[in-house]
């Protein structure tokens, strides 16, 4: 090699760029497309069938009368009172989660154990902090649509259904987490009341509680706003609210009653977002 | 506490010297300056409006009626259908969830990204004009739920798994575009400012410098919407959109409860299998 090519391969960017890595970014990215293959088989995903013809024509033809909303009063008043319902739906079913939560977040909570001062905890209420963790992980993990639907026979069309469906739910998720945040956090005091003789519920509500109020009440803040949400979508199992409306529309083709109310449903819920920021802001 | 005896004005010592001076005592539980006293009574209020303006219908599910009509609803339940061939079927439908999932999330993840990088401001001097319109179009795709969205795409794509993966994607990018669009904006700037200042154009600032530096948060928060739209896919279909959901709501349509029994067995035992595979896994990789 003779020193004269030395200078012009310093040179920056005198050759053509090259990227080193080419070939197996090509390889990987084939790789990909193959494997999801057959997700797209899976699925029956045809985008093109959008585009044929008669369906082309439906979708026009229904967001062709998404305009002009419609807006009389007699439809804006059935959509203020179906928002309260969603909103009262949201609230009365998070009240009931509370209900159920926080016994069983007492009951399951390590800290406030105290066989567990000194060593192992006894035997039965280990066995009992573990049944109820295991009845909180199985009411949380079946979705509240599906509850939704089982009331939705038992108890009939209406907010009952909904608000029991979301009860459930949100009180297996809040009472998993509520336990998991007063087991997260230091135990020191909670340790020296119950050491020097106070009871649990004494030491729950002077050394525990205040500690983690804030955290626990940003949660339940945040579970309102998301219960909110699936109020809506319970709506469309028959539970009320908002979504049921939304159903109705939609099955009758009216075009501007479902831009209405869709519209409607982004403000609420932009607003149950912000008035949840706020609140959670202004506690910590 | 003001002792019931005394007509003349208590003199200042009484204040100084009580046992439990009136700067010691508990505040008063109601006070007019107070913001979280109004805030709780406007809670509770909220709390009984609700619960008076819904028209609960307690009678019919805390009655003994009720209690025998859900005894009745529960014994239909079993024993749940395990032949062969309906098993089968099961199968296939939770793996056409899965696809869902799988399939929209991915769609999301590429949707997302195309959104978030004009969703954020890149640099000081980027002006970023579609800053705030893109935030706008994302936040109105994830203020509406999946089951909407598919309620509302099954009018073009038809009834099937197609709308539910469509509508998953929709409304997850609209999720992870939001969360995209954050995290591009609070990494480091040095190593783009970098190639800027040597005139690279921003297609390759953002290939080479901004690409590489988020790209294993963009993992995570993919693979964390992923989970959950495994979640959000089981119960899709009950709005006729594919998979578990749509199975579900056509056999408890037709009242085939033995049937509807081992849907739900099927559903719950894959909401587990996830819960507890990404717990295993987190827990791992935190390790």
């Amino acid at each position: 090699m003779s020193a004269t090519h030395l200078p012009q391969a310093n040179l920056p960017l005198a050759g053509k760029l090259r990227d080193p890595d080419f070939s197996s970014r090509i390889f990987w990215l084939t790789f990909a497309l193959l494997l999801l293959w057959p997700l797209g088989v899976a699925t029956e995903f045809r985008p093109w069938v959008l585009w044929e013809p008669e369906n082309r024509k439906v979708s026009r033809d229904f967001l062709a009368i998404f305009w002009p909303l419609v807006y009389d009063a007699e439809f804006m008043r059935m959509v203020v009172r179906e928002t309260w319902r969603t909103v009262a739906m949201a609230t009365a079913g998070v009240t009931l989660a509370l209900m159920l939560a926080i016994p069983m977040c007492l009951m399951a909570t390590r800290v406030l154990s105290l066989s567990a001062l000194s060593g192992r905890m006894d035997r039965w209420p280990a066995v009992l902090r573990w049944c109820v963790r295991a009845t909180l992980i199985v009411l949380r993990s079946i979705p509240e649509l599906v509850w939704a639907l089982v009331f939705v026979r038992v108890v009939g069309l209406g907010p009952t259904a909904g608000v029991l469906a979301i009860a459930l739910t949100y009180g297996g998720m809040l009472g998993k987490v509520y336990a998991e945040i007063l087991e997260s956090g230091e135990s020191h005091a909670t340790h020296t009341l119950m050491r020097n003789g106070s009871g649990r519920l004494q030491a729950f509500v002077y050394a525990l509680l205040p500690s983690h109020a804030a955290e626990l009440a940003s949660y339940t803040v945040y579970r309102w706003e998301c219960a909110i949400r699936s109020s809506v979508v319970l709506g469309f199992v028959g539970a009320g609210g908002l979504g049921q409306q939304l159903d109705n529309s939609m099955k009758m083709f009216n075009g501007g009653e479902v831009a209405t109310l869709l519209l409607i449903f982004i403000l609420l819920v932009a607003l149950a977002d912000s008035v949840s920021a706020w609140l959670r802001r202004a506690l910590s | 506490m003001k002792p019931k005896t005394s007509a003349k004005p208590l003199s200042k010592s009484f204040y100084l010297e009580a046992a439990n001076p009136p700067y010691k005592l508990p505040p008063p539980l109601f006070d007019a300056r107070c913001r979280a006293c109004w805030f709780s009574v406007g809670l509770l209020l909220l709390v009984l409006a609700s619960f008076v303006s819904l028209d609960l219908d307690w009678a019919a599910f805390a009655s003994l009626e009720a209690g025998r009509s859900m005894y009745r609803f529960m014994a239909e339940f079993f024993p749940p259908d395990l032949s062969p061939k309906f098993l089968n079927k099961v199968v296939l439908a939770a793996w056409e969830t899965l696809a869902m999932s799988a399939l929209g999330t991915i769609m999301a993840a590429a949707l997302g990204l195309a959104l978030a990088v004009p969703a954020s401001r890149m640099s000081q001097q980027d002006a970023a004009w579609l800053r705030s319109p893109t935030r706008w179009l994302l936040n109105a795709l994830r203020a509406i739920p999946e089951l909407v969205w598919a309620a509302l795409l099954l009018i073009s794509a038809g009834l099937g798994p197609m709308a539910g993966t469509l509508a998953l994607a929709l409304h997850t990018s609209g999720v992870l575009g939001r969360l995209f669009a954050e995290a591009m904006e609070n990494i480091p700037t040095g190593p783009g400012d970098a190639l800027r200042t040597q005139g690279v154009g921003p297609l390759r600032v953002f290939a080479y410098a901004t690409l590489p530096q988020v790209l294993p948060q963009l993992m995570s928060y993919t693979l964390y919407r992923w989970e959950n739209n495994i979640r959000a896919a089981a119960v899709l279909g009950v709005v006729g959109a594919g998979g578990l959901g749509q199975m579900l709501s056509f056999n408890m349509g037709l009242f085939l409860m033995n049937k509807t029994a081992t849907i739900l067995g099927a559903m719950l035992l894959m909401v587990a299998c996830v819960d507890a595979l990404s717990f295993s896994l987190r827990r791992w990789l935190n390790r």
